[in-house]
């Protein structure tokens, strides 16, 4: 019932950000369009943790604001390579080991990986991804154990604290 | 405080420009890297300074030219959804290729610019 819910706020959100028109005919056609919507997506069995994540919103939206940061700072490499006069790259396959569980916590942390540039996510499997880098030396485990971890926190967020807890 | 506010607005259009700018500089720079990279899958980087910085900046820039708040939502939803689908096409990609065998060039490379001025 909380994904309905969920569901039903961010449609209407989106509807009334995108329309600009409030006028009655227009909202009455917006509750039908919703209710459609919600109809499709409970036929389709698509209300689920995956399909309406907004229960993690803040957390979510805490890694997001992390990962842009991130994102900036690794552009600028890469346009180092783009632009330098001497082509000077060092390409490499490296296999990454990750602690998330869930497949929503894998899907963003393996699509942090290919936002960020630099580094594309080529395969999951189970645990591991098979990452290609443009520099070997920027793609130690290291590198990405922080940020395996933040998403597993923000994905998989009441085991998280719970091994927090453990481990403080 | 009202004079920071009629700088700022005064500020708006120019700052918005200049971003769209750097959006627009960055996203040929991303270009450049994949006409000169050497395989595929160093290829999808380059692209991929395109697919987030470039396209950030320039998202932000519009939003400071925009003329209402409406539209600053729908450059924040297409944000929003170019930052889900664009990893996700991205990871088809270098997946189809890896699937299909294409081995990856590994190991450094260099091309100095003198070298290429003696071929030249």
């Amino acid at each position: 019932m909380g994904y309905f819910l969920g569901l039903i706020v961010v449609l209407g959100a989106l509807w009334l950000g995108l329309s600009g028109i409030y006028e009655p005919l227009i909202l009455t056609l917006s509750v039908i369009s919703l209710l459609v919507v919600l109809l499709l997506a409970y036929r389709l069995d698509t209300v689920d943790k995956e399909g309406s994540p907004y229960a993690r919103t803040p957390q979510l939206f805490a890694y997001w604001a992390w990962l842009v940061v991130e994102i900036f700072k690794a552009n600028w490499p890469v346009i180092k390579a783009c632009v330098s006069a001497d082509l000077d790259i060092n390409p490499a396959l490296v296999k990454v080991k990750t602690r998330c569980e869930s497949d929503l916590a894998k899907t963003i942390f393996a699509n942090s990986i290919t936002l960020t540039p630099g580094t594309v996510t080529v395969e999951v499997e189970g645990d591991k991804l098979l990452v290609h880098a443009l520099f070997e030396e920027d793609a130690t485990p290291d590198s990405f154990a922080e940020m395996d971890e933040r998403s597993w926190r923000a994905a998989d967020g009441r085991q998280a604290q719970a091994s927090k807890q453990v481990r403080t | 405080m009202g004079e920071l506010l009629g700088f700022l607005m005064a500020a708006k259009p120019v700052l918005g420009a200049f971003l769209c700018l750097v959006g627009g500089t960055l996203a040929i720079i991303g270009t450049v890297g994949v006409l000169r990279f050497p395989d595929f899958y160093t290829r999808l980087h380059a692209a991929s300074v395109t697919d987030t910085g470039a396209a950030t900046i320039t998202i932000i820039g519009m939003a400071l030219l925009a003329p209402s708040w409406l539209v600053v939502f729908k450059l924040a939803a297409i944000w929003l959804f170019l930052f889900l689908t664009g990893p996700t096409g991205t990871h088809a990609l270098a997946n189809a290729a890896h699937t299909a065998g294409l081995q990856p060039v590994i190991g450094r490379q260099r091309d100095l610019a003198e070298h290429a001025e003696e071929d030249a």
